[in-house]
């Protein structure tokens, strides 16, 4: 058990670098980060001063063994707009996020799983239809689609909410449904399948033979098994909470670190956008470490292959 | 005498194609009966359909008394009390047939909780009871392990031991060794006849093998698309087998002892269910198949005390096998 948890952090570790490494690279030779902040109308010599500044004119390789000592010290860079510790400006924009992204997980998970186990123990009803279809539709139309659908309905028509901002929680409530029905309809979709898969399986046959009553069959026998595959894109959804909104921030001009990474890749801001990144490698990491752990418990299958390896 | 179990004209029909068409079967109390037939002949349907344990698709007539009350289209509570309590059921891949997240004594302890009147401690010591007597070593530590800690013939005997949970007066036993090593067959098969003679229960073994079934079967119903073609005692049938298609099925077996003989082979292939030819459905690959044959099905009649038969020659067959009788 200890072996298999070892496996899995040092696998975990390497991704994290990788992508930190991704993001380095291709952040570096996409653009130079004095012309985007200072303007290209800004002297040669004051571009120049800026450059060496921050030490853009050193070797990548040069710059990047630096960035890597310095997070090894726990300093993650100061945004080249205003100076300040790119950490503290990425934490202070993750409650705005997290106000959106939780409330979000919550409703897919009381809407979605529900509403996927009702279509498969009525596969082929009416309803069954409409939850798939609603699914389907869910999942296909994009988020900024959707976000511009409900303002248009519930902000210019009707009046009822506003359309952007964050001064009340009235402001939070098309950003949250938009995140929410989406992940919805996918979270239903697949525990619909799930279901019908393990509903299929001979050992439900074998439970309903020897007289449990269908009620229990479904919920001890189908459910425990069913949770095997969800738990995955639970995992999914749990790694996307701190970045998984920049989409519906930028289009409900909500202040949270999905719209911070934004104006920060557009402004080259390096230390930030790596900041931001860092962070989400770490929550989708930590959330599949987690997923990893719940299969164990889980599946008593491979709890055993993960005691032997 | 009220038989134990009764199905009178039991049709089933997936999306309006028929599988089962009209069955006529009676089982007595502690009878061991074999069902043999081709993979599709209806033989697992039949008592899938028997118990409501087919998809709710499948369209499903006739009727199943258990001692004389119809249990076919039986509300759902009465249907659970009937199911493992009175009639248990086996199945054929012992790997996918148990739970794979649910402990061995969470699965055995749920059926003891619903068909016997047990509490606390006791659950676990008649789980333990039964794992003992279907020859799992080591009951008591056992219980705790997951199915696939089990190779498949310890797990046919956990499901046995399952079936034996709620003192069933009838087991089905749908291939119970079709997916075992030959040696672990005989093993289940041996098992399977001990349980059967101390507890006094029937036993219906659904087989496509007819040795299998002769060695543990008093009497055999043969089914042919969708239908019982014969059925008799299990010596008689193997001896005289009076339905073409029963002859066919005993003619392409090897005989044990004897001269050695060539084995036939039934020609043809057994019937598409959504394309009956009309009358009887074994007339195409009958040798003996004459005019008559092909404009209605014949019904299953008796031609002995103990032996009836679906074929429009079975009367020939009669006097020839009484006359058999006289001599």
């Amino acid at each position: 058990m200890g072996r298999y948890f070892a496996i899995r952090i040092g696998r975990a570790a390497l991704t994290i670098v990788l992508v930190v490494t991704f993001a380095f690279i291709v952040l570096r030779l996409s653009g130079d980060p004095a012309l985007m902040i200072l303007g290209p109308e800004a002297p040669p010599e004051v571009l120049a001063a800026f450059r060496k500044a921050w030490g853009l004119d050193d070797p990548i390789w040069a710059q990047y063994f630096d960035y890597f000592g310095a997070i090894a010290k726990g300093e993650l860079g100061r945004s080249m707009r205003d100076g300040r510790p790119a950490i503290e400006l990425v934490l202070e924009r993750i409650p705005a996020t997290l106000a959106l992204t939780l409330p979000a997980f919550a409703f897919k998970v009381a809407l979605g799983i529900p509403a996927g186990i009702y279509a498969a123990l009525h596969r082929g009803s009416a309803i069954d239809r409409a939850v798939m279809m609603t699914a389907v539709a869910g999942f296909t139309v994009p988020s900024f689609v959707l976000a511009l659908l409900l303002v248009l309905v519930f902000a210019v028509q009707l009046g009822w909410l506003p359309s952007g901002g964050q001064d009340s929680w009235r402001h939070a409530i098309l950003p949250i449904a938009t995140l929410s029905l989406g992940g919805a309809a996918v979270l239903a979709r697949f525990t619909r399948s799930a279901m019908l898969e393990v509903l299929g399986q001979p050992y439900i046959r074998t439970a309903s033979a020897k007289g449990v009553p269908w009620r229990k069959v479904v919920t001890s026998h189908a459910l425990p098994n069913a949770a095997i595959p969800t738990v995955t894109i639970l995992g999914f959804m749990v790694g996307t909470l701190i970045a998984g909104a920049v989409v519906v921030e930028s289009v409900f001009a909500w202040p949270g670190v999905g719209r911070l990474l934004v104006v920060a890749v557009a402004n080259r801001d390096l230390a930030v956008v790596q900041c931001i990144l860092l962070l989400v490698a770490m929550t989708m990491v930590t959330s599949n470490l987690i997923v990893d752990f719940l299969y164990g418990f889980l599946d008593p299958r491979l709890r055993a292959k993960g005691a032997h390896a | 005498m009220v038989p134990l179990v009764s199905i009178a004209g039991l049709s089933v029909a997936f999306s309006g194609v028929p599988v089962l068409r009209g069955v006529d079967l009676a089982l007595q109390k502690g009878e061991a009966l074999g069902l043999v037939g081709e993979s599709g002949s209806g033989k697992s349907v039949t008592w899938l359909a028997a118990l409501g344990l087919l998809p709710r698709h499948a369209q499903v007539s006739g009727s199943v008394r258990l001692e004389g009350r119809e249990i076919l289209g039986a509300p759902a509570t009465a249907l659970d009390r009937v199911r493992g309590g009175r009639i248990a059921m086996i199945f054929q891949d012992p790997a996918s047939a148990l739970n794979p997240v649910l402990t061995i004594r969470k699965q055995l302890c749920e059926a003891l909780a619903l068909h016997r009147d047990l509490q606390g401690n006791a659950v676990k010591a008649e789980a333990r009871r039964l794992l003992d007597l279907v020859g799992i070593p080591d009951a008591a530590r056992r219980l705790e392990a997951y199915p696939h800690e089990f190779s498949g013939g310890q797990v046919q005997r956990i499901m046995i031991a399952m079936a034996l949970a709620g003192n069933p007066d009838l087991l089905i036993a749908d291939e119970p060794t079709t997916a075992l090593d030959a040696t672990i067959q005989a093993q289940i098969l041996e098992l399977l006849s001990t349980v059967r003679r101390e507890l006094g229960m029937a036993m219906v073994l659904i087989s496509h093998d007819l040795g299998v079934v002769a060695e543990n079967c008093e009497r055999v119903a043969v089914m042919y698309a969708g239908r019982i073609v014969e059925q008799a005692p299990s010596n008689q049938l193997f001896a005289d087998p009076v339905h073409p298609y029963a002859q066919g099925l005993i003619g392409a077996l090897p005989p044990l002892d004897g001269p050695r003989r060539r084995l036939t082979a039934i020609p043809g292939t057994v019937p598409d269910p959504a394309h009956m030819p009309s009358g009887c459905a074994f007339a195409p690959r009958c040798t003996l198949a004459a005019e008559p044959c092909g404009l209605a099905a014949p019904s299953l009649a008796p031609i002995a005390d103990d032996r009836s038969v679906a074929c429009i020659r079975a009367e020939a067959s009669r006097r020839a096998l009484l006359g058999i009788a006289a001599e």
